[in-house]
């Protein structure tokens, strides 16, 4: 009697358990379906009054962890928040801007996911990423070069295009396709960020770091034993990214862009934050009126 | 630039800033284990009871969650679930996949501990009249939990150790918070890693203490 | 699907470097770890420190940090790439265990079994590696294969030093494909084949175990 009702329960239990996982499968494909139907950024971040961007915390120059008061500061940064007044200004709705730290390999990911609403993240546009997210204008040219020891005697990409040679770049970045069509015999080794490939590089785990020169010459500040060598190999014009089919908020954010632009506030972020880099002609930066 | 001294690596900000990672660190820990400290114990029991099929069932998902690595478990609830509607902040997020994990390893903790308390204490309570659940609750549940205390530390310590990896996800805690201030300067990258090493031994090690000193006192 | 298609050899690729790395893990901290066990036990007072104090620390410091050391400090001075720092993080961090299981192996073992070895003439080393050694591997097997489990699942740990293995490829599909749902199922499902059999397997040895006693 007993066994046979635990027998009795069990099957019972079983069932309901099975049953409850196949339907919250079908219900989270469900809601997966209902949740890649269009949501508008625009309005979510009026209706929050305040725009989520996806920035660098490790990145010299653009975005970099300032462990003081826990915020990160650079050029991206400095950016995101001349865009959201201006933003705000255009749409009569008062905004402020947060930010959340983002790896290269999870930005995308969590664009879609919309844990953030943009990304202002030393991200280059590329076709094959325009497919799956919406972005503005250019906001800073950058191109792909190399940053090698000063003693390696490499001098271009060309010369690291040799199986005993490895490349550093970091994972999800476009260097990190790239750099296999200059130099197919090189390896190419991927890191999870910035810091990590410049402490490789500098551990001997490769002779050289390749990414956009804007980053690179951040290293190169701080490390006067390493300097950019071959020029910018690539072109790799950063933009501001948001999810895919976000008309509104880009074209929002391209007027923005071209307010600031215009009005100087662009070149003082400019010169703010690319005077002090040696090496780098900041003037070149700046945008001629 | 001047190269920096290594003591300007810890800083009064720098250490502050530290200090807050270990605060989630330590964060993410006591609130995953206690989470899977209760799921833990309810898959525990279900597998002990050898209800048929079910418990088999219950064995048969727990072991999937158990022998996969706990990185994948933790990528895939923070980009992954998003997909299926589930948005969670990154802190709830890397709990959420510690808890899930830990709760398969602390499920076969709690049915080991179950088993090993004497059958005739089942059969004692039984002629005294307790239903199954009182005797579960009242009389063996308290006995398996005393013999636990030591192997529950010791995922505790796992826990701990096992927060570095949310740093993949770009969580703030300790180890991402080590890498972000050598990110400043790549000098401070040795004393950085010595520090964060002493400070996790030093927390694993009290603890393994502490579940010496149970194991000493409680058998 | 089609992803499973197109990626096919970067996941096995990894999946390749995943075994690899397990494997020498595994030998390594087999050896290591059995010879810090016979430290721990041994009547030497500055072996059983050694053993204690080398046991302590990979036991209470997380193996991302011992692998992110060897790859970005210690490989300052002796070279290593991301793969191998990886594996040698991996074998050390894991000896630490395999010592405790192969420590209390030998404590299980009747410590008359020892003396009475000795009495026939045997050194403690030959007494240790004939009589107590092989008796202590077996009752140890079960946690030795747990063991080993963590192993390949701490091996996704190479992911963070460009180790090629198949959470760093996983990773990269999931970066170029976007498809991060699927990817990470299938990864998840590559650890399986090699974690689940052995898990089960061990089930049965423990069971088997308790009927014999």
């Amino acid at each position: 009697m007993e066994k046979a009702k635990k027998r009795r329960f069990g099957i019972i239990a079983t069932i309901v358990l099975a049953l409850a996982i196949v339907l919250g499968i079908a219900w989270a494909m469900q809601t997966a379906a209902n949740n890649s139907k269009h949501q508008d950024t625009l309005t979510r971040v009026e209706k929050r009054g305040q725009i989520i961007w996806g920035v660098k915390a490790d990145t010299k120059l653009f975005g970099l962890m300032n462990t003081k008061t826990a915020t990160p500061e650079g050029f991206d940064i400095d950016m995101a928040k001349a865009l959201t007044v201006q933003i705000s200004k255009q749409t009569g709705v008062p905004m402020s801007a947060s930010f959340v730290p983002v790896a290269s390999a999870s930005k995308i990911q969590l664009l879609k996911n919309t844990n953030i609403d943009g990304t202002i993240s030393t991200m280059t546009i590329t076709p094959e990423r325009a497919k799956v997210v919406d972005y503005t204008q250019p906001y800073f040219d950058a191109g792909q070069s190399l940053l090698v020891k000063k003693d390696s005697g490499i001098n271009s990409i060309q010369d690291m295009n040799d199986s005993k040679y490895t490349v550093l770049v970091v994972v999800g970045t476009t260097a990190a396709q790239m750099t296999k069509q200059f130099a197919p015999k090189a390896h190419v080794i991927a890191l999870q960020d910035y810091a990590s490939a410049m402490q490789a590089l500098k551990a001997g785990q490769g002779q050289a770091m390749s990414t956009d020169n804007a980053i690179l010459y951040g290293f190169a500040t701080e490390n006067p034993d390493y300097h950019l060598v071959g020029g910018v190999f690539t072109k790799a014009p950063y933009g501001i990214a948001f999810d895919h089919d976000q008309k509104p908020m880009v074209d929002q954010t391209n007027r923005a862009l071209d307010t600031l632009k215009k009005n100087g506030i662009y070149n003082q972020l400019i010169k703010k934050w690319f005077s002090n880099v040696p090496g780098l002609d900041w003037h070149e930066l700046e945008v001629k009126s | 630039m001047v190269t920096l001294g290594i003591f300007d690596a810890f800083n009064g900000d720098n250490v502050n800033y530290l200090l807050g990672g270990l605060g989630i660190t330590v964060g993410v820990s006591i609130i995953s284990v206690i989470l899977s400290l209760l799921a833990g114990s309810i898959i525990g029991i279900i597998q002990f009871e050898k209800i048929p099929y079910f418990s088999t069932f219950v064995a048969t998902i727990n072991n999937i969650i158990r022998n996969l690595p706990l990185l994948l478990i933790i990528f895939f609830v923070y980009f992954a679930l998003p997909r299926l509607g589930v948005h969670l902040p990154i802190f709830w997020a890397t709990v959420i996949a510690m808890s899930t994990f830990e709760s398969a390893m602390l499920a076969e903790i709690v049915r080991g501990g179950l088993e090993s308390v004497d059958r005739g204490q089942f059969e004692g309570a039984r002629a005294n009249g307790l239903t199954n659940g009182q005797t579960m609750f009242y009389i063996v549940l308290p006995q398996a939990y005393k013999k636990m205390i030591p192997p529950i530390i010791s995922q505790l310590i796992s826990l701990v150790k096992d927060t570095s990896l949310a740093s993949g996800i770009v969580l703030a805690e300790l180890t991402y918070r080590g890498q972000i201030v050598y990110a400043q300067n790549t000098t401070y990258i040795v004393p950085i890693l010595v520090v964060l090493t002493l400070v996790y031994f030093l927390l694993n090690y009290g603890l393994s203490l502490i579940a010496k000193w149970f194991d000493r006192h409680l058998a | 699907m089609t992803l499973l298609q197109h990626y096919w050899p970067v996941f096995i690729q990894g999946f390749g470097y995943t075994l690899l790395a397990s494997f020498i893990a595994l030998v390594g901290s087999l050896i290591l770890g059995t010879l810090f066990a016979i430290m721990q036990v041994s009547s030497m007072k500055w072996a059983r420190v050694f053993g204690d104090v080398y046991v302590q620390i990979f036991r209470n410091i997380p193996l991302l940090i011992i692998t992110l050391f060897l790859y970005l400090a210690v490989a300052k001075v002796i070279k290593m790439t991301g793969f191998m720092a990886g594996t040698i993080g991996l074998m050390l961090y894991t000896s630490a265990f395999v010592a405790e299981s192969v420590r209390a192996g030998i404590l299980s073992i009747d410590n008359g079994q020892m003396e009475g070895a000795r009495a026939n003439g045997l050194s403690f080393n030959q007494a240790m590696r004939y009589i107590v050694l092989p008796q202590a591997f077996r009752v140890a097997l079960p946690s030795l294969g747990n063991q080993f489990i963590n192993l390949v699942k701490n091996s996704s740990i190479l992911a963070f030093v460009g180790g090629l293995d198949l959470m760093y490829q996983g990773n990269m599909v999931a970066a170029t494909s976007f498809d991060t749902f699927t990817t990470y199922i299938i990864i998840g499902v590559f650890y399986l084949v090699i974690t689940l059999p052995l898990s089960y397997y061990i089930q049965y040895l423990e069971r088997h175990l308790k009927r014999k006693a």
